[in-house]
């Protein structure tokens, strides 16, 4: 667990978000390097200064980086075992890094490039020649022979369970995408800058029913880059400090690899697997979800926004649907202003590392759609295996 | 006999790698007999196989024979093909079995031989032994 407030964000950087493959000739390492050292400029701080790295999702190759970059010590090197959902908790890792006394200025990062052969929509498929696949396991013996190869296949099962039980509709799926996309829209930052109206939704061509084209993510490369230091040294560099208040990775045990092998206990199947992260992180912070002043939800596939909003306490289990359809999500209107960025969805995809670089500005004040008056910002990563995580920032 | 979506291009993906857990599972499938672990010791059942019961630790396991019935929890139709490969087999129904005789316990299967556009939760389905090749046969499920 974070010490609260012992730790702030006080760097973030990225590279320009591009078309999948795009990025090409650029390596990756090259991507991550670029986001690293806007991240140092962004914060006032040397390169030289760096000596740890925290990552999530298989990690960065830290020996890499810190011979391309000149590091003179590298103190601390760790990453989060799982994918994509320990997102938000990286920066928890520079956190520990740090409070331990390890190191004293942590990147947190990811580089995303998806070549033809790299690309996540055939994440699980054995064949095919996509990059990210492993051979099977005799655990996913039991789903691979079905043809069960993509997380939006995967999330899909959840999805239908929650419209079954809940009368959830996909009107409430559509509000997600056209409300992310109209946040979108304002940044130029974003890949995505059309609007979408309800008639476009329900027009997309069908991926994974009952989730639709504007349901998925998008398809990008980019690499995003965030400094941690101690709320000591924070004090004196270049921008505001984003105090860590909180950040909990993990999940219920028999949540498990979820959505893979299908097994979760029935109360919760249906869900974003984030109650008990959520729960630790509210207790680590001393907060609750109504002193969240916009919530920057990972948002792979759209039910799992709507997900979120429940296992977070924004609405009720069950009432996520309505919750959204009321417009309670909307930028400048709603309750709780969601994924102002425009999130995976419209704005780009880095595995999460976009959402808390949304949650460093709104602390900041320097959002391109900026909540009034914003104090606290949630990020998440995930849902996927455990662990999600949750990441409470603060002025 | 192997089923019209094996033969589509499914029956690519049927390599097995079993390990000493998952083997009894898949010779009993090649029987055309459905079998799930159970605890001896506190009758929990779980899935995939492994070498404990996740409810009491215990690995005094037992393969019991289930009737091959059970109830759709959830699914999906896989209208895009993620891969190349498979551009000859969507769309194609994957579905989430609650699967009888063994409480807790789901299967992930394809549900074949049945209109997929009238599928529903709660649907009542029974295994399907489908022999892919000479080695292998997966489960699926047809409507009871």
């Amino acid at each position: 667990m974070t010490v609260k407030d012992a730790t702030a964000i006080v760097g973030i950087g990225r590279t320009p978000y591009f078309r999948r493959g795009q990025s090409l000739p650029l390596t990756k390492v090259e991507m991550a390097c670029q986001a690293i050292i806007a991240a140092c400029d962004d914060a006032g701080l040397s390169v030289k200064d760096i000596d740890g790295f925290a990552y999530y999702s298989g990690g960065f190759d830290s020996a890499w980086i810190a011979q391309v970059l000149g590091i003179p010590e590298v103190k601390f090197t760790a990453s989060l075992t799982g994918g994509g959902g320990g997102a938000s908790a990286a920066v928890g890792l520079a956190s520990a890094g740090i409070t331990s006394g390890d190191a004293s200025v942590v990147v947190s990062l990811m580089t995303l490039q998806q070549t033809p052969d790299a690309r996540l929509g055939a994440a699980f498929a054995t064949k095919g020649k996509s990059a990210y696949s492993a051979p099977s396991t005799p655990q996913m013996d039991f789903v691979l022979p079905s043809g069960l190869f993509s997380p939006g296949q995967m999330m899909s099962q959840l999805a239908r369970r929650h419209m079954h039980l809940y009368g959830t509709r996909r009107e409430a799926f559509a509000e997600i995408a056209i409300s992310q996309r109209d946040n979108a829209i304002k940044r130029s930052t974003a890949r995505f800058q059309d609007p979408i109206t309800l008639e476009d939704y329900f027009g997309a061509r069908m991926i994974s029913d009952p989730l639709c084209l504007f349901d998925y993510t998008q398809e990008n490369d980019g690499a995003v880059a965030v400094i941690t230091t101690s709320a000591d040294r924070a004090k004196d560099l270049r921008k505001p400090p984003a105090y860590i208040m909180a950040a909990t990775h993990g999940g219920a045990g028999r949540w498990g690899s979820a959505y893979q092998l299908m097994q979760m206990p029935d109360e919760y199947f249906a869900s974003s697997g984030h109650r008990e992260v959520a729960k630790r992180m509210y207790e680590a912070a001393g907060v609750t979800a109504a002193d969240v002043d916009v919530a920057l939800l990972y948002d792979h596939f759209s039910p799992m926004v709507l997900m979120q909003l429940e296992d977070y306490g924004f609405c009720g289990i069950g009432e996520g649907g309505d919750f959204i359809e009321a417009g309670n999500i909307r930028y400048g209107t709603g309750s709780i202003p969601v994924n102002t960025h425009g999130g995976n969805l419209s704005e780009a995809y880095v595995i999460g590392m976009t959402h808390v670089y949304e949650a460093v500005e709104q602390i900041r004040g320097e959002a391109v759609n900026q909540v009034e008056n914003c104090q606290i910002a949630l990020s998440t990563g995930g849902p996927a295996s455990i662990p999600t995580s949750g990441l409470l920032l603060r002025r | 006999m192997k089923s019209a979506l094996a033969a589509s291009g499914m029956d690519e993906f049927a390599d097995l790698n079993p390990d000493a857990y998952t083997m009894k599972f898949w010779e009993a499938a090649r029987e055309h007999r459905l079998v799930i672990p159970e605890c001896n010791k506190c009758g929990t059942f779980h899935m995939p196989p492994t070498g404990f019961c996740h409810e009491c630790t215990s690995q005094d396991l037992k393969f019991t024979e289930v009737p091959g019935t059970g109830e759709i929890y959830t699914f999906t139709i896989a209208r895009h093909a993620v891969i190349p490969m498979l551009q000859a087999v969507v769309p194609y129904v994957i579905a989430v079995i609650a699967i009888d005789g063994a409480p807790g316990v789901r299967m992930v299967g394809n549900m074949i031989d049945c209109d997929m556009e009238k599928l529903q939760i709660g649907d009542k389905v029974k295994v399907v032994f489908d022999d892919v090749n000479e080695e292998v046969t997966i489960p699926r499920f047809t409507l009871a």
